[in-house]
Parts: structure tokens; sequence; C-alpha cells
């Protein structure tokens, strides 16, 4: 048992009777670094520790919990945690689908997440990749004027959730990523682009795609016009397809469903999309940079497929959202850091690829507009009503291949209408940073707002 | 817990002694900087949904931040210790960036403790558990006695208590303790056309007297309203035409759309479309802009930012000339100037940089409903949800929650939700009326990933075109 195992789990003896204890800890190291200017401009190393408890009490009608979060594992931190959790939980109301994980009997799957080359890098050594980063993207393009900031950042991390109801469950993880910021210009006018690169460890990383990314998205873009308003194909790289599915995916979540707050609700079984989706949440694929063997209650990982040839097959849910609905987890909770709640959501989306990769698409789809950034997804896009508004940057397709740049153009749909009308998949996938990764796709009928 | 035991922090967790070790340690390889931040931030939250008291949260979270600056270079550490050790290692980590060691040591001294105490009338910590449910319960009633129609409800409230104390080696030490209270109401109204939401937040830094019965309904009321309204609502209309912003809510365009551009750090890095531009006319006359720390109880007011610096009032743009940009500790340092109290960070685990606090457009003299008559054909958005900018170009995008055509110089057809872009330099230009009906609205900013509560606020105006997203032809 490891060290963090066996200290969450002798917290659970300070259980009272009558009432379960959810014990969750995590602990990381953390380097960060930017560069500028060929100097570092901020180095920043850290450790910390955090805990996080649930206390549920069984009533006549159901179950009430209450939660308490710390910072830190001092005794004195741990104590007043335990004191706010309980006297939390009695104001809460009582609830008969409230309820804590139990095991149920899927086995996790065995992932390697964890690279020690992060902790045996030497400092010097990421300083080093945050320096290069930033005069490559300096040198690799005479329009290039400023980067705003070259970063190199990595972490190391354990976690263990227990609890009196039989969950015991452990993670250990690493992570390093490299990001750049360019700015290029041409005459007065100013374009951004962003690249990145990310691994488990140091040596995963590629500087040459980060920079190539962020000189490439950010030169491109210069002479960008405001586009003519139209109605057509949108073609979205794998970078904003990835945004597209972590909002189709937060609207396939049992808690979104069972409170009728997703355009998805009822709706099992019916063709919700094209023949071409099928959407796989799988956080068991050691590919996936969100792979993870158990959830965050400390159930087992497990594919689902939730949109089979555009057809709706299955939701995503935690211990309390399928107790609600009638049915069980699906391994599916996730939580906002140890501070926060489970919650049902997708842990790992992905895409089966389709036939073509991205210039074959826009052969294949001939006119409409390519879409690099989405700004402004946060306000304009409502999961429940399935409006969708938001700006982009990008380039027109004309006769099958890139044009010219636009900007200061928004895109509009419905989440609805845009399942319906995915035109082609790419073969293209990315494995991004986050929950969700993502190849091209490729969208008809949105309306274009332009001048 | 009470709120008792924040008091006298800095006396009780962090001596002035033990500080001006930590912060001599820091220096002891020659740096041109050093900081202490220490923090203890306890915070609650209570959620209501489907007419149940979900969950209430507790959370503590105390710690501190050393910061070291060595030429162009910072170096910075966290720790959750408080002890002197832990202090100490902080310190060294954060002094490692001084690699070879300059020499040039000097004796931190520290000024007398500037001590701030919190407005707030009632601590949030002192108000019975029992008695906020009865405000969330309160809300859920009646915004559920709007209309059969309202199919959902959800009330949120947290409040934070957040007590820090900063020194650095120029002598700064003070201490200021953020009392703030939140409480928001989000209603999901069912009709032919499918589920709209309606949303309204109450927020201040105040203590739990700034929510009363009262405050509470009328959110409560507001949330059920606009969702209720949404019903009818047509798809919005796309293209470029006039908007009136209804006063509060609109205030976050001018934080997006020149706000952040305004910040030192993008102005220093040339990532700002104002770069260079102080002394110029970059908006249409009517514009006057201010960032305004000193806005007693408004979400974004502080005693003293999270460097040690009394928040001010700051002209950013007047009547269309640019006048200054906003400035931390580090930014001014390099500009020879002092900071103009706007270095702020999410929390001891976090780097100050340059922060809005409330920013606002200063009202103009115009009347609010004879700007709506005067557009013949346009959009009048009564509430925006969030945005998002890009300093370097200017380009910005915001959601509108709530939305109206305006046709003949009347409000008409409600809109469904849609975004609105445009670019910040050349929307300032097309301000054409600012009315008197000033106020204010709460939000929450994000910047490389640090979430701080800031206020925004204007009076109903005109822009004369924006790009609205809709999918209306």
């Amino acid at each position: 048992m490891s060290e963090l195992l066996e200290r969450a789990t002798s917290l659970l003896e300070r259980a009272a009777e009558g009432e379960e204890m959810e014990v969750f800890i995590s602990r990381g190291v953390e380097t960060e670094v930017q560069a500028y200017q060929g100097e570092i401009e901020n180095l920043s190393s850290s450790s910390s520790a955090e805990i996080g408890i649930r206390i549920l009490i069984d009533g006549a009608h159901g179950a009430r919990v209450g939660t308490a979060y710390a910072g830190s594992l001092d005794e004195e931190a741990i104590a007043e945690a335990l004191f706010n959790a309980r006297d939390n939980a009695r104001f809460a109301t009582e609830d008969e689908f409230v309820a804590f994980a139990r095991p149920d009997g899927v086995v996790p799957v065995s992932l390697d997440l964890s690279d020690p080359a992060v902790g045996s890098t030497t400092m010097d050594a990421k300083v080093a990749m945050a320096i290069e980063l930033e005069a490559m993207v300096r040198s690799g393009d005479s329009r290039i004027r400023q980067v705003d900031s070259a970063n190199y950042s990595d972490y190391l991390a354990d976690a263990a959730i227990v609890s009196t109801t039989g969950i015991s469950a452990t993670l250990e993880r690493s992570g390093a990523y490299v990001s750049v910021e360019a700015i290029a210009a041409d005459g007065g006018e100013d374009q951004t682009g962003w690249g990145l690169s990310v691994g488990r460890a140091p040596g995963d990383l590629s500087l040459e795609t980060a920079a190539g990314d962020a000189i490439r998205r950010a030169t491109r873009m210069l002479g960008a016009v405001k586009a003519s308003s139209m109605k057509g194909a949108a073609v979205f790289d794998p970078r904003t397809a990835a945004t597209l599915w972590s909002i189709m995916g937060s609207a396939l979540s049992g808690d979104a469903v069972v409170r009728g707050r997703s355009f998805f609700a009822g709706r099992l079984g019916e063709a919700v999309a094209s023949e071409l989706v099928t959407l796989i949440d799988d956080p068991t694929d050691a590919r996936h940079f969100a792979a993870s063997p158990f959830d965050s209650e400390g159930l087992a990982s497990r594919r689902n497929e939730l949109i089979t040839r555009g057809r709706l097959s299955q939701f995503v849910y935690d211990t309390v959202s399928g107790r609600r609905a009638g049915t069980a987890s699906t391994g599916n909770a996730v939580r906002a850091g140890v501070s926060g709640s489970p919650s049902a959501g997708c842990r790992a989306l992905q895409l089966v690829p389709g036939d073509y990769d991205q210039e074959e698409i826009f052969r294949r789809v001939g006119n409409g507009v390519f879409v690099e950034s989405l700004t402004g997804v946060h306000s304009g896009v409502n999961p429940i009503s399935g409006d969708f508004s938001v700006g982009i940057t990008g380039l027109m397709i004309r006769d099958g291949v890139l044009a010219e740049p636009i900007r200061e153009v928004t895109i509009a749909s419905t989440l609805q209408r845009m399942l319906l009308d995915v035109m082609f998949v790419g073969n293209d996938v990315q494995w991004l940073p986050g929950t969700t990764a993502a190849q091209t796709l490729a969208i008809d009928a949105i309306a274009l707002s332009g001048s | 817990m009470s709120a008792g035991s924040l008091k006298n922090m800095s006396d009780t967790l962090v001596q002035r002694e033990v500080v001006q070790r930590v912060l001599n340690e820091s220096m002891v390889r020659g740096a041109d900087f050093a900081e202490v931040f220490v923090e203890d931030r306890m915070s609650a939250s209570a959620s209501l949904d489907q007419r149940r008291i979900q969950e209430l949260s507790s959370a503590r979270s105390r710690g501190a931040g050393v910061r070291v600056v060595v030429g162009e270079t910072t170096g910075f550490a966290h720790t959750a210790d408080l002890s002197e050790s832990g202090l100490l290692a902080a310190a060294r980590a954060a002094a490692a960036v001084a690699r070879e060691g300059r020499g040039g040591v000097r004796e931190v001294s520290l000024e007398t403790l500037r001590d701030y105490p919190s407005h707030a009338e009632v601590s949030p910590s002192s108000v019975p558990k029992a008695h906020k449910i009865d405000l969330m319960m309160r809300a859920d009633e009646v915004a559920r006695a709007s209309a059969d129609a309202i199919s959902q409800v959800q009330v949120g409230l947290s409040d934070s208590t957040r007590r820090f104390l900063v020194a650095n080696s120029e002598g700064v030490f003070a201490a200021d303790d953020q009392v703030r209270t939140r409480f928001a109401v989000s209603c999901v109204a069912n009709g032919d056309g499918g589920m709209q939401t309606g949303y309204r937040p109450l927020a201040a830094t105040r203590g739990f007297e700034y929510l009363t019965p009262e405050s509470v309904e009328e959110a409560a009321r507001g949330a059920a309203q606009q969702a209720l309204i949404k019903l009818s609502a047509r798809p919005a209309p796309s293209g470029d035409m006039p908007v009136v912003l209804a006063g509060g809510s609109g205030g976050i365009l001018f934080h997006e759309a020149c706000g952040h551009g305004l910040e030192a750090d993008a102005i220093m890095k040339q990532a700002s479309v104002y770069a260079g531009k102080v002394g110029e006319q970059v908006a249409s006359s009517l514009v006057t802009l201010v960032d305004d720390g000193t806005m007693t109880g408004e979400w974004g007011y502080l005693a003293v930012d999270d460097e040690g610096r009394p928040g001010a009032r700051n002209v950013l743009i007047e009547n269309g000339v640019l006048t200054d940009y906003m400035w931390d500790y580090l930014r001014a340092r390099k500009e020879g100037r002092t900071s103009s109290g706007n270095g702020r960070r999410q929390s001891y685990q976090h780097l100050p940089m340059v922060r809005m606090t409330n920013t606002y457009l200063l009202a103009g003299d115009a009347d609010a409903d004879e700007i709506v008559a005067q557009t013949p054909r346009g959009v009048y958005v009564a509430q925006l949800g969030g945005g998002q900018v890009n300093t370097a170009t200017g380009d910005f995008v915001f959601g509108a929650t709530a939305a109206f055509m305006i046709e003949n110089g009347r409000i008409t057809t409600p809109l469904r939700d849609c975004n609105l872009i445009g670019n910040g330099p050349e929307i300032l230009k097309r301000v054409d009326a600012v009315a008197t009906d000033f106020s204010t609205t709460p939000g929450t900013c994000g910047k490389d990933g640090q979430q701080v509560p800031v206020g925004c606020g204007q009076a109903t105006l005109r822009l004369s075109g924006i790009t609205i997203g809709g999918t209306a032809a």
C-alpha cells in the first residue's frame, strides 16, 4: 500500500457511528518556466497537498452529504475539515438517490501514467527548453514581431480516494507541457498564433511542433479581412473540433440529462447525429492524455460508446446521477479538483476516425470556412437550448484549398443541427491536452456573420 | 470556526520578525526585490437544485508565496507550511533564480503594519447555516411562483473571508481583510420551442448584510422573467447593426474591448493594440473609462492590492483620449513610476500580475429611453454574459444573454442568445450616445489561468454598429 493510500485509509477510522466517510488526498510538485527575450521571466517551483472530506449521513428519507476542503495535510487542517464536513451534512436535504460509490466489480486497467523523468530532469534542462522554444519562434519567420510568452511546465502528482463504503484507489500521474504565443506583424497589422506540445515527460515534447504551429497560425492570419455573411460548410481543425465535442460531451452528462438540462434528454436510441459520428468516452485508452484507471469516486474506468453511427446510445453517470436515472455509474465521476464534489462528465472523449486527411476534406468541401480558433465559447454556447454562436478566426476555403484569412466574424447554428450536419470526420486524430482528443471535422449549414 | 480566528493573523501566524527574516533570506544572494505574501482564506458555499439543498461545502486554504526578482527574472515558490522553517525553505527556492549570487546584500526594514479592516458588518461565518438555507429556499419559491413554465431553479450562495499579509524588501508591510458575498439564481423555462435560461447574480465585497430577503427575491424574479421572456425569442439577426447596451452588464464590453489591452504587462511586451498610444484619441469623445479599486462594496473593491499598494481610482481614457495604463509593482518599477494599485493574484499560490478592479465608463447626459427612441432598427442588449479578447489584435467577442430587437425606435421581439463580435479600437469610436442611468455588475475575470473578482459598469449607451452573430438572415 502506498504511503498516501495508507494515510487516507487511516483517516477513515475517524468516521462516527452511523456515517459514511470519503477521503480524497492529492499531492503534487510543479515546475513552471516562462522565457522572455532569451532570459527566464518567471520560474516557479512548488509542492502542494490537499484534502477533501465528504461525510454522508443516512436518514428516513435518504442520505445527506456535507463536504469540506483543506489546502494542507496538517492535523489542525484535517480536524477542521472533518468538523465542517460533518456539520455541513446536517443541512442538506435528504435525498434517496444520494450515496457514495461502492466497488462494482469492474477491474481497473493497468496504465503507466507517471514518468519519473519529470523529477529527474534538471531545472537547467527545463529552463533551456523554454528559452529554446522562444528562440525558435523568434527566428522562425521574419514576420514574427514578438513572442508574448514561451512556457515550459510539468507536474508529478499522486492521489488516493478511499471510503468507508469500500473504495480504495490510487493514482500517479505526470505531465509536461510547452506552449508559445507568437505575434506576427505585417505593416501595421498584428496577428497571433498559439502552439503547444504535451506529453508525460519532457522527452515527449516537440519544440518544433509547438513553434511551427504558433508561427504558421500567426503568419497565415496576416491580411485577415472581415468575411461576407454566408451560410455553408465550416471545417474545424482538431483543436476547435475538440472544443465542440467537449460541449457535446457536457450535454451527454447524466447529471444534465436527469435534470432535463440537456438537449439530448429523452432521445436515447434516436438518430441525433450524422452516421459518420461514433463518439466514445474511453479513459482506459493509454494514448489519451486524460487516461486514468479510476474515476473521481474511485471506480474503475471503462469504455463507453455514447453515439454510435449517429444514434444516441448512452449517457455517462456518476453514482448519484446513475441512481437517479435508475441505472448505475458508468465510471464517469469527475471533480473540479480536490475541493469539488463528484458529478457526471465525459473523461476522455474521442471520435472514431473517418477516411480523409485535412487536405482531402478541404477538397471535398470545395467552398466554406476553415475554423482555427473559437472565442466567446463560454458565453455563446448554451448546452440546454443548444444555441451556438461564437467568434472565429480562420481562412476561407475556395475551390478546395485554403484562401484568404478572415477575422471578426461569428459562426452560428444549434448544437442539434450541427450534429446532424456533420459532413466529414478526419483521420488526423490529435491527442490534445484536456479531456477531448479530436480530428478535423466538417459541418454544413453554418451561418457566418461578417459584413 | 469564527471570523475571530482570522483576526490579527499577522500577530499570531506570522510574526513581523519572521517576515523580516524570510525577506532577508530571500535577498541573501543579492536579489533586487523580494516579497512574502501570506494568505488565509475561508470560504463556504451552498447550492440548491431541484428544490433540494444539495450540498454545503467549506474550504480553508492557508499558505504563503515568496517572490524574488533578480534583474528581469522572477523566482517564485509557495508553501502551505507557515512555520519559520517552511517560509525560509520557500524563500530559498524562490531565490534560487539568483544563481550567481551577486552580493550587495541589504537588510530589509519593514514599515509599520498598515492593517486595513474589512467593511463587512456581518461576518458570513457568523451567520447560521439555517439562515443561509432559508434565503435560498425563498429564492426558489419566488422563482417558481413566477410562472408554471419555470421548470428548474438553481440557487447558489457563497462567501469568502480572505485575510492576507504582504511584505516586501522595500519595506511595504500591509494586511487586508476581504469579505465577499455572492448569491445567484438560474432558471430554466420550458416552452413549445424548447428550454430557455435566465440568470441573475448578486455579488459584493461586503458581509452578509448585503443579502436581504428583498434583494434575493428580486434576483429570483429577474432570473425567472428573463427565461420566460426568451421562450418567445426568435433567432438573432446576423450582420452589422446599431446596438443599445442597457446600463450595468454592458460594462463587460469595455472590460474586454479595451481594459485588458490597457494592462501594462501587455503594453510592455508590445502585445496590445494600445501600446504607445498615450495622448492619442482612441475612442469617441463620449468615452471616459476609469478603473477604480476604491468603490467600497463593489465586487472588485480592494483597500489594498495583493502587493500592498492601496487601491486607487485611475482614469484610463478621458473624453476619448488615452491617459494611462494599469500597473503592478514589477511593470511600474521598469518604467520608474509607482504601481496604480492593480497588482492582483488569485491566491498565495499565484504570482501577482496587472489586473482590473472595477472598470467602468462614466455616465453621459442622454436619456436612456431617448437613445432607444432614436434608433430606427437595431438590437437592445439587456444583459451581457461573458466575453473574451485577443489583446494583440483587439478582436473581442461577448455573449448577449438577454436581447431584443429595436424596431422603429421601440424595443420589440426578444432574441435568442447570440454573440457580438468586434474590434476594441473600432468599437470605442462607435459609442455615439451615453445615458445617465449608471449601474454596475459583478463578474469573474480570468487571465493566464488566474480568476479574480471584478466589477464592470456603464450607463445605457449606443454603438453605431457592431456585428451580431445570429442565425437569422
